[in-house]
């Protein structure tokens, strides 16, 4: 079996007395969309942070592609990207300039051609010149998927990805996401609470409730699992604490 | 991908070419990379001329040039820190530090690129500044020679100094700490003696201003302008204190950040 891509162990966060995340674990397999849904407070932005190195856990150990994130999160870090509509890039600057910069930071070879193939690919041609701030946001999510795509990473994660977006432009940036993911084999973590989007893209889903792991499966057998039929109200069964007692207890 | 001192260079470089485009592109940052370096010496220009042209003789006569140098130095201070700090909160302010602290690029490489931005912010600041002050009012600090660029880098390296410890305290406290930003620097200026000599303040001020490079540079320029000697002795004294103090700053802000990661607040300031 190949070696995750990513491996998380005993996962435990806590700020004071509340306990973010208790000892999650779970492992994601190499080119496959993986969902991690919760409702708010469940503590999926924490392990998000986690697995990306901005948040120190309490306990636990992660590894992403083999390299252990507290020790080393730089080997890994080259190989992944991120994007997320909350957390904004310099307004001031035009979309090309951003390419360039994180593209450098990323150590991106031939990154001039590496931003016209994205150009070309998110119909950004137009743009490249234009600031990041007088974009629309349709125009902003393309832009921050070129950044997030910059390094062409194995391991891409993604909060609410298609968030603020009009039905058709999510629709958009949904396929596109799936193409890039069977094209390069690469492995997506998404959190959302778009559950559409995680019926349509995820083939494995995550479910956390209170900073614990209370669910893992496909949407099919989640679907099958819980007798509903959509995402939705799967969603709904967990944050209302509706889940089986027998599957209440952390998942690995 | 990231690893070497290569791949550090072509972050630290990108850094840098993040701030240029940034700078570039936006007319009220250029402004103002000049306008304060220019107020000031027009503020102490006139007063020295003033001085000098009131028949004062002997010391005082002398001391309105000094006046216009003693700004214009403390003026590299103030920009080197000024503008370290300022470019790290371009950072938060466009909420972009969180993709910069999930991309390969390593927090001490940050401080790295913030010193680099930092000095050509200064030199571009103070290049017309000190060349206007030579022409206009005919005080010229290169007239010090090879003891001007000890001066500038001392300074320099003390802005860099306070300025990576105060962007340090921002990322483990958060945006309520701007103000020191603005604040702190200002606090040392009684004590640096920059327009008189530190032997009039009082004892237990003197004992604090032995321990500021900056007081050590003052008087080492008070000795050129009006001594005709340059004190190693001083530049010496302020080259190991800056160089203590850098290393302080460096550690202040590479332990907020490993707190900042610990407490969670890295997450909140990157969104």
């Amino acid at each position: 079996m190949a070696e995750p891509v990513i491996q998380v162990e005993g996962l435990s966060k806590r700020f004071g007395e509340v306990v973010a995340v208790g000892g999650v674990s779970f492992s994601i397999a190499p080119g496959m969309v993986t969902a991690l849904l919760g409702g708010n407070g469940a503590g999926k932005t924490t392990t998000l942070g986690m697995i990306m190195g901005l948040v120190t856990p309490t306990a636990g150990s992660i590894h992403v592609m083999g390299v252990d994130m507290l020790k080393n999160p730089q080997a890994a870090l080259a190989q992944m990207n991120f994007s997320s509509p909350y957390v904004d890039l310099p307004g001031r600057l035009s979309v090309e300039q951003l390419l360039l910069t994180y593209g450098r930071l990323y150590g991106v070879r031939g990154l001039r051609e590496r931003i016209a193939e994205l150009a070309r690919d998110l119909d950004l041609g137009e743009l490249l010149k234009r600031r990041y701030s007088t974009l629309s946001a349709g125009q902003k999510t393309r832009a921050a998927l070129a950044k997030s795509l910059i390094n062409r990473p194995r391991l891409l994660l993604l909060d609410e990805p298609t968030a603020s977006l009009d039905p058709d432009t999510g629709d958009w940036v949904r396929r596109y996401l799936s193409a890039y993911q069977e094209r390069h084999g690469a492995a997506i973590l998404l959190a959302s609470h778009n559950m559409v989007e995680v019926e349509r893209m995820a083939c494995d889903v995550l479910m956390m409730q209170k900073g614990r792991m209370v669910d893992r499966g496909s949407p099919a057998e989640l679907l099958a699992r819980y007798g509903r039929t959509t995402m939705e109200d799967v969603f709904l069964a967990v944050a209302r604490g509706e889940a089986m007692p027998a599957l209440s207890e952390p998942v690995a | 991908m990231s690893g070497g001192i290569l791949g550090s260079a072509r972050r630290v470089g990108a850094m840098v070419m993040r701030h240029y485009y940034l700078i570039r592109g936006s007319w009220a940052r250029i402004l103002d990379l000049f306008y304060w370096p220019m107020v000031q010496v027009l503020l102490w220009g006139f007063i020295s001329q003033f001085i000098a042209s009131s028949g004062v003789t002997g010391f005082l006569a002398q001391a309105a040039s000094v006046l216009l140098s003693a700004a214009l130095l403390w003026e590299i201070m103030f920009r080197s820190q000024i503008s370290l700090n300022m470019s790290f909160l371009e950072e938060l302010w466009s909420r972009n530090l969180g993709h910069l602290m999930v991309s390969p690029l390593r927090p001490w490489e940050l401080a790295l690129s913030l010193f680099a931005t930092s000095l050509i912010r200064t030199i571009i600041g103070f290049a017309p500044a000190s060349l206007f002050a030579a022409f206009y009012f005919d005080v010229s600090v290169y007239a010090m020679g090879f003891a001007f660029f000890l001066f500038f880098l001392n300074l320099v390296v003390m802005g860099w100094g306070i300025g990576i410890a105060l962007a340090g305290i921002v990322l483990r406290v958060g945006m309520g700490a701007e103000g020191l930003i603005w604040a702190f620097v200002f606090a040392l200026a009684p004590l640096s003696g920059i327009y008189y000599p530190v032997s009039i303040l009082p004892g237990w001020c003197q004992a604090i201003a032995a321990f500021l490079p900056s007081a050590q540079v003052f008087e080492g320029m008070r000795a050129i302008l009006l001594d005709g000697a340059i004190r190693y002795d001083l530049l010496g004294r302020a080259a190991v204190l800056n160089i203590a103090y850098l290393a302080g700053g460096v550690a202040v802000f590479l332990l907020c950040d490993r707190l900042s990661r610990k407490s969670g607040r890295l997450m909140q300031l990157g969104e």
